[in-house]
C-alpha cells in the first residue's frame, strides 16, 4: 500500500514537471520575447509636432516605444562618446551633471565621456556603471566665458580627428552646466542631431536671435529659419559631427579674424550649419530644458535642463 | 518489490529523455531563429544611418555627401514645432516617419534631394492580359512620378509588342524585358522576388540609387515624390490601417516560413508597392525569395503569397520609412477621413477577366 502511495506521489510529480516543460517550450518557441503595443496609424493627441518639414523625426515622449528601440539598437555593438566642458568654477557642475547621467544617459550601452577641463583635481570621482568610461584631458586656462565656448568647436574637431573616428559610432557634445532629470536613450541617434532651445520654440523665426550682421560668417536673414537650435547639445556620428565642428570652427576663425564675435557665440554658427545643413533628427525641448522656466503642457517630461545659476559666481568675467 | 521498482525507474528514464529531448528542441530553434533575427537586424541596421558607405560598388562616391543640405536664399514657410496634424500618427515607435499629405514641405524637400544627383529605378510587371493597365499606369506616372527627378522604368512582359506608346518626360526612361508566360496569377506574383533580386544584382548598382516595385494594375492621381525615399521604404495595406494586429491577413501557419503569430505585428504592408535604397532592396527580395522556395518544397504557399513573406521581413527587419495609405489606396472613388489625398490606387478590375486562372 504505502509503496503504491509512492509511485501514484511521484507520478503527479512527473506529470507536474512535464506540463512546467511543456510550458516553457511552448513560451520560448516565438522567435522573439518581446512584446509591445501595437503602433496605431490612426490616432489622436498630435500636440508636438513630430516631424519637421524634410521629414526628419522630432523625438517627443510617447513617440517612441523605449524598449523596442533599445533592442533594435542593442544589436549593434555601439558606442557614444560624450564631450563635455568644465573649465574654471564650472568644474562645480561635474558631480551632478555625471550622477544624474548615470542615471538617465544611454543606460546598458557603452557611452565614453571626455572630460575638458582646466583643473583636472577638480574632477570628482562618480561611481559609472559597467561599460561606461572617462577620460579627462587638460586643456589651458581661459579669462573670458566666450572665448571658452567659442573653442569648443576645435576642441571637438581635434578630440574626433585624434581619438575618436575608429572609436565610437556616435558623439554627442553637451553642455555641463545641466542635468539628467529622464531617460535620454538611442532613440536621439542619427546621422545629425540638434535640439530645439527651450525659449524659442514658439517663436517666429525673425525673432530668433540669429546673428543678424552679415558681416559675420553666421549670419542668418530674417526671412530664413526652420528652428532655434540650442548649443547646448549637438549629436550624430562621429563623421557628420566633424563636418559640423569643422565648418563652425573655421567660420568662428574667419570671424576673429575680422573682429566680430556672434551674438550667441559657437550656438550662432551652429544655427547657420543647421539652416543649410539639415539635421537627421531633431530633439525636442524635453531633451533641453531650463529650470529656470516653468513646465508648459506640451513638456511632459523634462530630460536634460539648465541648472540654476548665479553668472557672476561662476564665470571668470561678466 | 523489485518489479515495481524497475517500472518506476524506467519511467523515469523514458520522461528524463523526452523532457531533455523537448528543452533540446526548444533552445536549437529558439537560438536558430533567434540568430536569423539578429543577423537580419544587424545587416540593415548596422550602416542604419550610414548614407555614405553603401554596400554596392561604385556608389561610395555619389552617395558620399548625402546631407540634406539647402541653399541660403531659398524661401519656405517657417515650421511649426506646436501645430501640425492631430489625425494621424506621423511616426512609428522606432521613430520611422510616416507620410501623410502635410507632414512635409514638398519645395523643399524637392530642392533637398535634387542637389544629388539621384536615379530611382521602378519596376513594372504587366504579363497576360495585364498590359491593359500599363497605358494608364504610365501616362498617370508621367504626371505624378517623381516629377523633376531621373527615373528609369523596369517593365517586364510576356508581350513586348502589347506595350504602349506612352511619351516620357525629360530624364524619365523604359526598357522593357521580356518575361516568359506563367498560368497562375499567384506564380507571376510571388515570381516577382526572383525577377527584381536578379535585376538589382546584375544591372542596377551602377545605375540608381533607389528601387521602387509597383503593381501595374493602379494608377497615379497625385504627388509621389522624394518625401517617399528612405533606405527601406514599406507602404501600409489600405484595408488594414485600422485594424487590431491580430486582424492582419499575416500566414498563421506555422509551416509557413511566412509565419507570423498571434500578439506579433507592426502594421499590414502592401506588397503593391515597397522600395528603398538598392542594397536593402535587394536583401529584402533575396529574402523573400529563399523563403518562397522553402515553402515550395514544403508544398505551402501562404495565404497572401509575396505579400505574406515580405511581411515578415518587414516585421523583424523595420522599414526606416512608411509611405501612408495615401500611397496605395482602394477605390479612387471613395476616400476615408483621415487620407486626404489619393496618390496611387488601384483601379477597379474584374479579376474573371484578367487572370489567367481563377
Amino acid at each position: 500500500m504505502k509503496l503504491f502511495q509512492n509511485v501514484s506521489t511521484f507520478h503527479r510529480v512527473l506529470a507536474g514537471l512535464s506540463i512546467t516543460g511543456l510550458i516553457y517550450f511552448a513560451y520560448t518557441s516565438t522567435p522573439t520575447r518581446l512584446p509591445y503595443n501595437q503602433p496605431s496609424v490612426v490616432g489622436p493627441d498630435g500636440k508636438g509636432v513630430h516631424l519637421s518639414p524634410w521629414l526628419a523625426p522630432v523625438v517627443w515622449e510617447g513617440t517612441f516605444d523605449p524598449t523596442l528601440i533599445d533592442s533594435i539598437y542593442k544589436q549593434q555593438n555601439i558606442t557614444i562618446a560624450t564631450t563635455v566642458f568644465a573649465l574654471g568654477k564650472y568644474t562645480l557642475f561635474l558631480k551632478d551633471f555625471l550622477e544624474s547621467a548615470e542615471q538617465n544617459y544611454f543606460v546598458g550601452f557603452r557611452v565614453h565621456y571626455y572630460v575638458f577641463t582646466d583643473h583636472p583635481e577638480h574632477v570628482p570621482a562618480v561611481k559609472l556603471r559597467e561599460e561606461h568610461h572617462l577620460t579627462v584631458l587638460t586643456v589651458p586656462s581661459s579669462n573670458r566665458w566666450q572665448d571658452i565656448s567659442l573653442s569648443r568647436m576645435a576642441r571637438l574637431e581635434k578630440l574626433i580627428e585624434s581619438r575618436l573616428f575608429n572609436k565610437a559610432d556616435y558623439v554627442f557634445s553637451l553642455d555641463v552646466d545641466s542635468k539628467f532629470y529622464g531617460r535620454w536613450g538611442v532613440e536621439t541617434l542619427s546621422r545629425l542631431v540638434g535640439v530645439i532651445h527651450p525659449w524659442f520654440y514658439g517663436k517666429h523665426r525673425k525673432k530668433f536671435p540669429y546673428e543678424r550682421r552679415p558681416e559675420s560668417q553666421a549670419f542668418i536673414p530674417s526671412a530664413e529659419g526652420d528652428y532655434y537650435y540650442g548649443g547646448a547639445v549637438i549629436g550624430g556620428l562621429v563623421k557628420d559631427v566633424y563636418q559640423l565642428a569643422k565648418t563652425c570652427r573655421e567660420n568662428l576663425e574667419i570671424d576673429a579674424s575680422k573682429s566680430i564675435e556672434a551674438a550667441w557665440q559657437e550656438e550662432s554658427h551652429l544655427n547657420k550649419y543647421f539652416l543649410y545643413n539639415k539635421p537627421s533628427k531633431l530633439l525636442s525641448p524635453e531633451y533641453l530644458w531650463d529650470d529656470r522656466k516653468s513646465k508648459p503642457w506640451e513638456i511632459k517630461i523634462i530630460r536634460f535642463s539648465q541648472v540654476l545659476k548665479n553668472y557672476n559666481e561662476i564665470r571668470p568675467n561678466p | 518489490m523489485p518489479h515495481h521498482h524497475n517500472l518506476v525507474f524506467m519511467t523515469l528514464v523514458v520522461f528524463g529523455m523526452v523532457l531533455s529531448g523537448l528543452i533540446y528542441i526548444s533552445t536549437n530553434q529558439n537560438s536558430c531563429k533567434q540568430q536569423m533575427i539578429e543577423q537580419v537586424f544587424r545587416k540593415s541596421e548596422e550602416k542604419l544611418e550610414d548614407f555614405g558607405l553603401r554596400s554596392s560598388p561604385g556608389s561610395e562616391e555619389k552617395l558620399e555627401d548625402f546631407g540634406l543640405r539647402s541653399s541660403p536664399g531659398f524661401l519656405y514657410n517657417q515650421p511649426s514645432t506646436l501645430v501640425g496634424r492631430t489625425d494621424v500618427v506621423s511616426m512609428t515607435p522606432w521613430l520611422a516617419p510616416i507620410i501623410w499629405e502635410g507632414t512635409f514641405d514638398p519645395t523643399l524637400i524637392d530642392s533637398i534631394y535634387k542637389q544629388h544627383n539621384l536615379t530611382i529605378a521602378t519596376t513594372v510587371f504587366a504579363l497576360g492580359k495585364y498590359t491593359r493597365f500599363l497605358k494608364d499606369f504610365l501616362e498617370s506616372a508621367e504626371e505624378h512620378y517623381f516629377v523633376g527627378f531621373r527615373v528609369h522604368y523596369y517593365l517586364f512582359t510576356d508581350q513586348p509588342e502589347a506595350v504602349p506608346e506612352v511619351k516620357m518626360g525629360e530624364n524619365h526612361h523604359l526598357t522593357v524585358r521580356r518575361v516568359p508566360s506563367l498560368d497562375r496569377w499567384q506564380d507571376i506574383s510571388m515570381g516577382r522576388m526572383e525577377i527584381l533580386e536578379k535585376l538589382i544584382k546584375n544591372e542596377l548598382a551602377n545605375e540608381a540609387d533607389y528601387i521602387f516595385c509597383l503593381d501595374v494594375d493602379a494608377k497615379f492621381y497625385g504627388r509621389w515624390g522624394v518625401e517617399s525615399l528612405g533606405r527601406l521604404v514599406g507602404v501600409i495595406h489600405p484595408w488594414f490601417f485600422d485594424y487590431p494586429r491580430d486582424q492582419f491577413s499575416y500566414e498563421r501557419r506555422p509551416e509557413s516560413q511566412a509565419f507570423i503569430p498571434a500578439g506579433e505585428g507592426d502594421y499590414y504592408y502592401t506588397a503593391a508597392a515597397f522600395g528603398g535604397s538598392l542594397a536593402d532592396v535587394h536583401h529584402l527580395t533575396k529574402t523573400c525569395w529563399e523563403q518562397l522556395n522553402i515553402d515550395i518544397a514544403n508544398s505551402i504557399e501562404a495565404i497572401w503569397h509575396e505579400e505574406s513573406h515580405l511581411n515578415k521581413y518587414f516585421l523583424y527587419t523595420k522599414p526606416s520609412k512608411l509611405l501612408s495609405p495615401e500611397y496605395l489606396w482602394r477605390d479612387i472613388n471613395a476616400a476615408v477621413g483621415q487620407v486626404k489625398i489619393i496618390r496611387f490606387s488601384h483601379v477597379a478590375k474584374n479579376n474573371a477577366e484578367v487572370r489567367p486562372n481563377v
